[in-house]
């Protein structure tokens, strides 16, 4: 491939879902570490109640971009975002948006698995602890019930009570993403999930995610190709900061309407 | 201890026959031999060390009986030694000195590692260190001549007047003493800045040690600043920080000279929290210059009962790091 080409050269290509089908859409989001930018004018429509892939090579803005989505970024000085979020209609980049709130409709799984210091039960029970209260007999529930989700019950039922982090790593991550739906997040985000996980535990996580997807909007940033094409109805191809193709994965993937999206799926360059 | 001797018995056994495929090195047995003779060396310190404070302080120990640990009466002129007092004191004032300096130290590290900008965290993490430089004896100094006046005039005076309309009261006996400001309260006070820039160093250690996913994670689920250091961050190395407190406790049991100058040195057991008093290290340090016959046996006792202790809190330490459920 040539090196001299930059990000001016492409032409985002942008096939959104119908516009009643959005939950969440980034608008012309600019971001910034420092006065480094890493996002340029960037545009993701998201469906609600199915599975968006962030695909493209390492540094290309797809971990940067989810982490607008939580604001997580919010915890760095220094770093910044222009644009425009809109969460079911608000911008939640806006001075007055209630950021503690919005981390619990927008969840996040993390590309290392992230337990707490504390029981399995106790990981489950953690942010819904922080948001509401619940009886014992409700919250035993919706610990069950989040673990079955994410496919982990069987695993754990007998030890609830024993540490999150003698678990395995597929196990773990598996804790994060049951916690992570405990909360009854509207968007669940996932930052390269299964990048620290064996085969087996991938594909555990990957069914998971294809049940959870009946109930959540989920986002997925993965460095896996065929996980892409597997696991997501939209797919976004992100290069140097910018979106340069989004649209039903199928399309995407049989037929690019981007030069540089066939040449990063067909294995050229990335 | 034990555990350690008969780990190195088993190591012949293991690891004298090389694998045939490698050369033998002549080198090996001696290294092996050096290694357990340094081990072996520190045993033998520590053993000689306990004994001679034993037979040192039997004479004292064998004299007194029991009521050498519950007496207060310390006097030099009859003879009669009994070290309530001072054990009372060294006690009173690590633990005060700890309760001091542990949120504070907690407080600096999560500032410093959560919260500040790098541009502030870094001088306050270089005054930190640089607080932990200063030797004993210039804390000791500074305690006497310029903190101990000065906490005088506008801490105690002022609380003993406030409760000194009912002088039964719970406040007014726990404030009364002589005005001068060298009591175990100033003394914990130094004690306390002298452990904090340590645990505050070794806690910001910990905390820096925290993966940044698990601190992300937990505030990506909702979490309030607070909670996410309340219920994530201090968990999360809280085996560390047992470790740390002990050893801050440890060193305000044995601190010595800086107490000594501001403690005030009398062998009663303290009934206020101004009232002036003496730790078993202070009480070494003024008084083995001219001791003879049995005033050194009892010294030497104090030295026992100082390292007993000590050992006491570093063997609680153990247990409480292993009986941790995370």
């Amino acid at each position: 491939m040539s090196t001299d080409t930059t990000s001016a050269d492409f032409k985002s290509v942008i096939v959104p879902p119908p516009a009643d089908s959005l939950v969440l859409e980034c608008r012309k989001l600019d971001f910034y570490y420092g006065t480094h930018q890493a996002l340029f004018g960037v545009d993701l429509p998201v469906k609600r109640n199915a599975i968006t892939a962030l695909i493209g090579p390492s540094g290309c803005g797809k971990s940067t971009l989810l982490r607008t989505i939580n604001r997580i970024y919010d915890l760095y000085p220094g770093q910044r975002a222009e644009g425009e979020i809109l969460l079911d209609g608000e911008n939640i980049l806006g001075p007055k948006v209630d950021v503690t709130s919005l981390r619990a409709r927008v969840g996040m799984v993390f590309q290392k698995p992230t337990p707490f210091p504390m029981s399995i039960y106790d990981n489950v029970a953690y942010g819904v602890r922080l948001h509401q209260s619940k009886s014992k007999a409700e919250m035993d529930e919706l610990v069950e019930t989040s673990l079955r989700r994410a496919a982990l019950w069987d695993e754990v039922k007998d030890k609830l009570n024993k540490s999150g982090l003698g678990l395995s790593g597929g196990q773990q991550q598996r804790l994060c993403v049951a916690r992570g739906i405990a909360v009854n997040p509207e968007v669940l985000l996932l930052d390269e999930p299964a990048s620290a996980l064996d085969p087996v535990s991938t594909a555990k996580l990957e069914d998971t995610l294809e049940e959870l997807k009946r109930d959540y909007t989920i986002v997925i940033v993965t460095h896996n190709l065929q996980q892409a094409a597997r696991l997501s109805d939209y797919t976004g191809f992100m290069f140097l900061g910018k979106m340069i193709e989004f649209g039903p994965t199928e399309e995407v993937f049989v037929k690019p309407k981007v030069a540089k999206t066939g040449e990063y799926i067909g294995g050229r360059f990335g | 201890m034990l555990e350690a001797v008969f780990r190195i018995r088993e190591l012949p056994e293991t690891c004298m026959t090389p694998a045939p495929t490698h050369k033998t090195d002549p080198f090996d047995p001696i290294f092996r031999y050096v290694a357990f003779s340094a081990a072996t060396l520190l045993l033998v310190t520590l053993g000689g060390i306990v004994m001679s404070l034993v037979v040192g302080g039997w004479p004292a120990l064998s004299k007194f009986g029991f009521g050498f640990f519950t007496s207060v009466d310390w006097n030099p002129v009859t003879d009669v030694y009994g070290a309530a007092g001072p054990i009372v004191g060294t006690i009173v004032s690590a633990f005060l000195a700890l309760a001091m300096a542990l949120p504070i130290a907690i407080g600096i590290a999560v500032f410093i590692t959560q919260f500040a900008p790098r541009a502030l965290a870094q001088p306050i993490a270089i005054a930190v260190e640089l607080l932990a430089g200063i030797p004993s004896i210039v804390y000791g100094m500074w305690g006497l001549f310029v903190f101990a006046p000065w906490f005088a005039k506008h801490v105690q005076v002022p609380l003993m007047t406030t409760f000194d309309s009912n002088p039964e009261g719970f406040w007014a006996k726990m404030f009364y003493g002589i005005p001068n400001g060298a009591n175990l309260f100033t003394a914990s006070v130094i004690l306390a800045i002298m452990i904090l820039p340590y645990m505050a160093a070794v806690f910001r250690e910990l905390f820096r040690s925290i993966p940044p996913q698990v601190r992300e994670a937990a505030f990506g689920v909702g979490a309030t600043p607070f909670e996410v250091v309340t219920s994530v961050i201090i968990p999360y190395v809280q085996k560390g920080m047992v470790g740390v407190i002990m050893l801050g406790l440890g060193r305000a049991l044995g601190e010595t000279m800086a107490v000594t100058f501001i403690i005030g040195n009398t062998h009663l057991f303290p009934k206020s929290l101004f009232d002036s008093s003496s730790t078993l290290a202070s009480t070494i340090a003024n008084e083995f210059n001219e001791a003879t016959g049995m005033h050194t046996a009892a010294l030497m006792s104090l030295g026992l009962v100082l390292f007993l202790i000590t050992f006491s809190v570093l063997a609680i330490a153990r247990w409480l790091l292993s009986s941790q459920r995370y």
